[in-house]
């Protein structure tokens, strides 16, 4: 291994309070910890959330204990009214795509190991950074409060169409102030989030270390990059939609609502507002949203892939080149989202062909991860059968996508549990998935300690099971016309499916339960696990040279030098290792696998 | 396959050549300025990060108001109850003390430049067209705020239609943004004062500055021209 002797100056001093160290830290590594709480207490509520409306969809009138404490007047007697049922569906999607999605594997992860990765003591603006934590904390609060506001959260969808969104409480419980604090929330979570890829890009452009070229740079390094061009452009759109939200409903402007709209007898007094504003506005943000959610889990998932197999993937840049491509058609295609808003066909068609065209790039990454797979002898543990399940479960969501893209067929799945079933799957549990693998992965890098293997195994095939069970059903619901975002099944057509929403209600709290397994190892294994070595998993890049868990300024006030990409695995060497460091010097001799 | 790789190039094992600053808290990567405060040892060594931070900035920004640029026009063919409201001609005012103050900043900057460069002389004047800089922002912003005054005197609010909507809307957004150039500007005057300043952050400030001067003629442009 090859360091390069001492300087003396570091990005910004060693921490010398607990305040400084653990609560306003400018590590980024901290940052990193922070953002990964903060997507853990958001998992848990979220996923309550979800099992509150399980159980709701699969026993209507079953009183739920201690439901009527979080709201009385949504849940008379513990029993869900559908107004607050559709106020938890707001919440719990929410929620789940800004503060789980987007905050886990591309915020906490990324904030952790991408300056570590380029070589750099830390992200060029810390301040800055540390700002896009709390101020992405403060957003995750003021929504939570929506549920403490007299008619609780908003019941207009993650989504909020307009002009249910944006008439206020003439529209139903929760639309009046409930709405504001959503809209206000996201405002400030967009904030945090441009900060965050402000300081992600410049780390990639300006503090790359010595030897690292774009090219040197990890997969995964990649995958946070292209995410945070992304995020850049996406919250900066959806940040302007929510303050025109808020002034619709605050200022009595009328950018989202139309003149002569009565609801429950009584005149809106605006005029003029475009409704298809709102979605558009909305849906241009949306959709990179998505790969925003993915992009970071296909680079953690390549990377521990290639860690595991012992060899490079049949082609790293074709990987890179697809998540570009992603990046870049994820903006053409926004309008697949409004194939039932009464767009011109000839406009649905425009939209239907990068949305099909988005298959390419997806299925390449796909058919290389598989391919690299091949023949190979891949480690076994629990990172990598999270990688393996993120292919699963990536495959699976994303060829129902196939079916939406065209809007002939969109337009009658469209409003059912079909859609519901894709998007759980392509973006919210393959992106779990990755999140799992990542935290399998780098826990020992992150808390010194190594989790425990077993217990990760069982909660892997658990979980995997598990999703499945809830997920797959989804698309039977909706070919057989199950309306989604409805509250209880009351149609004659509807009720022979009730069964099936039972099972998959016991699915569903059967896989949340399975979670305090990992919750359980992961708590344990932070205070008890066995020491973890500098590198467990016999990786190439940087976040391996260095002790578990980093000091405070990375590299211990040295600059890496880099020689190789990191792939260097399966290669002959002096050592007799089967892999070389990217800060190695050293050289593959003839013979190795990879030759 | 494992990629084929050179021998390392010689002298790529040795330690790489970082300022040797010797100053505390602060990254030789990064041009920071060193601990004694002297500008003229500043060294280029790697790109600073604010000089892409300021363009990644400028993009999202770009993007937001594109964002709102959309709104503008979707809004204004949707509806019949679009009323053209005549701008306050306080803004043709405001417009070019926003241009004037780009111009004394850049003379500002190459000042600096050359105080940096070794002529101690310009440190004086370099200040002075600084402040002269923050004068004109802060009265470009007090030039918005009558504008406003001057629509609500003519009984034009916020609410009143969607142009007018629209106008608030765009002036408030940008003159934030502005007051974030002035705090910006501030921070360059107190760390020039003090010795500090790395010729990186008063480059990122001054082309965040004359951003600001472009993206209001263009939304100036906008707001007065009927789509």
């Amino acid at each position: 291994m090859h360091e390069v002797s001492a300087a003396p100056a570091a990005h910004h001093g060693p921490p010398t309070t607990f305040i400084r160290k653990h609560v306003f830290s400018t590590d980024h590594k901290v940052i990193g910890i922070q953002y990964y709480h903060l997507a853990l207490v958001a998992v848990v509520v979220g996923m309550v959330l979800s099992w509150l409306m399980r159980i709701h969809l699969g026993w209507t009138n079953a009183a739920i204990p201690g439901l009527q404490a979080l709201s009385a007047n949504g849940a008379p007697g513990g029993v869900m009214t559908p107004e607050y049922y559709l106020q938890l569906m707001t919440m719990h999607a929410t929620i789940m795509v800004f503060f789980v999605l987007t905050t886990a594997p591309f915020a906490a992860f990324g904030n952790y190991f991408l300056p570590i990765q380029t070589g750099a003591e830390d992200m060029p603006f810390p301040h800055f950074n540390m700002m896009s934590f709390w101020v992405t904390l403060t957003g995750f609060l003021v929504l939570v409060s929506a549920f403490f506001v007299s008619d609780g959260p908003p019941l207009a969808g993650w989504t909020s169409y307009a002009p249910l969104s944006a008439i206020g409480k003439a529209a139903g419980p929760g639309q009046g102030a409930g709405q504001v604090i959503w809209a206000t929330a996201l405002g400030i979570f967009c904030v945090g989030q441009l900060l965050g890829a402000l300081n992600f890009i410049s780390t990639v452009l300006d503090m790359r270390c010595k030897g690292m070229t774009l090219s040197r740079l990890p997969v995964s390094a990649w995958a946070w990059f292209i995410t945070s061009c992304m995020g850049l452009t996406a919250f900066a759109v959806l940040m302007p939609a929510c303050i025109l939200l808020i002034l619709d409903h605050v200022a009595g402007t009328s950018f989202f609502i139309p003149s002569g709209l009565v609801i429950n007898d009584q005149l809106i007094p605006h005029s003029g507002g475009s409704t298809l504003l709102w979605q558009h506005l909305f849906w241009f943000f949306g959709h990179p949203e998505v790969y925003i959610a993915i992009v970071p889990g296909m680079g953690i998932v390549t990377h521990v892939l290639v860690t595991n197999m012992r060899r490079p993937m049949l082609s790293m840049k074709a990987i890179l080149y697809s998540m570009w491509a992603l990046a870049f058609l994820s903006y053409m295609v926004y309008g697949h989202h409004m194939f039932v808003s009464g767009m011109n066909p000839f406009s649905s068609l425009v939209f239907s062909f990068p949305t099909l065209m988005i298959t390419i790039p997806s299925t390449i990454v796909v058919l290389i991860w598989i391919g690299s797979l091949y023949g190979s002898q891949l480690r076994i543990n629990t990172a990598s059968l999270f990688a393996l399940g993120f292919i699963s479960m990536f495959v699976s969501g994303g060829v129902s996508g196939f079916f939406l893209a065209q809007p002939s067929i969109d337009i009658m799945l469209h409003a059912t549990y079909f859609v519901v079933g894709h998007f759980h799957m392509v973006m919210g549990v393959a992106a779990m998935f990755g999140i799992f693998s990542g935290t399998y992965f780098w826990f020992p890098k992150m808390y010194g300690r190594m989790m425990d293997e077993t217990l990760g195994k069982i909660h892997f095939w658990l979980t995997f099971v598990g999703t499945y069970c809830i997920f797959m059903p989804f698309h039977y619901l909706g070919w057989a016309g199950n309306v989604r975002r409805y509250a209880a099944f009351t149609d004659d057509y509807l009720k022979p499916l009730i069964p099936l929403h039972q099972f998959i209600s016991v699915a569903a709290l059967f896989t949340g339960a399975v979670q305090l397994i990992f919750i359980y190892n992961f708590i344990n294994s932070r205070f008890r696990g066995a020491p973890a070595p500098p590198n467990p998993w016999e990786g190439t890049s940087l976040e391996w040279i260095m002790p578990s868990p980093p000091p405070w300024n990375n590299f211990g006030g040295k600059d890496p030098v880099v020689y190789h990409d990191a792939e260097q695995y399966g290669v002959k060497t002096a050592s007799g290792a089967d892999y070389i460091m990217q800060n190695s010097p050293e050289q593959a001799l003839p013979g190795g696998d990879g030759d | 396959m494992a990629t084929t790789l050179p021998p390392p190039k010689a002298g790529e094992l040795e330690q790489p050549e970082r300022p040797g600053n010797g100053s505390t808290g602060n990254g030789g990567w990064q041009n920071l300025v060193p601990a004694d405060g002297n500008l003229r040892t500043i060294e280029e060594y790697s790109p600073p990060p604010s000089s892409s931070a300021i363009w990644v900035g400028i993009a999202a920004i770009c993007m937001s108001f594109a964002a709102f640029t959309s709104a503008l026009i979707v809004r204004q063919g949707a509806s019949n109850d679009w009323r053209h409201i005549t701008l306050p001609s306080i803004l043709f005012l405001s417009t070019m003390l926003l241009v004037a103050s780009s111009v004394t900043l850049e003379v500002a900057r190459r000042r600096v430049a050359a105080h940096m460069g070794g002529l101690t002389s310009q440190a004086v004047s370099s200040k002075l067209w600084l402040y002269m800089t923050l004068g004109l922002g802060l009265l470009f912003v007090a030039g918005q705020y009558m504008a406003w005054l001057q629509l609500r005197s003519e009984g034009l609010y916020l609410a009143t239609n969607p142009n007018s909507s629209f106008f608030y809307v765009f002036t408030a957004l940008h003159a934030l943004h502005v007051m974030g150039g002035l705090a910006g500007l501030g921070r360059v005057i107190r760390k020039l004062g003090l010795g500090t300043l790395r010729r990186s952050t008063l480059d990122a400030t001054s082309i965040y500055w004359h951003f600001m001067g472009a993206l209001w003629i263009y939304l100036f442009l906008l707001l007065w021209m009927r789509i």
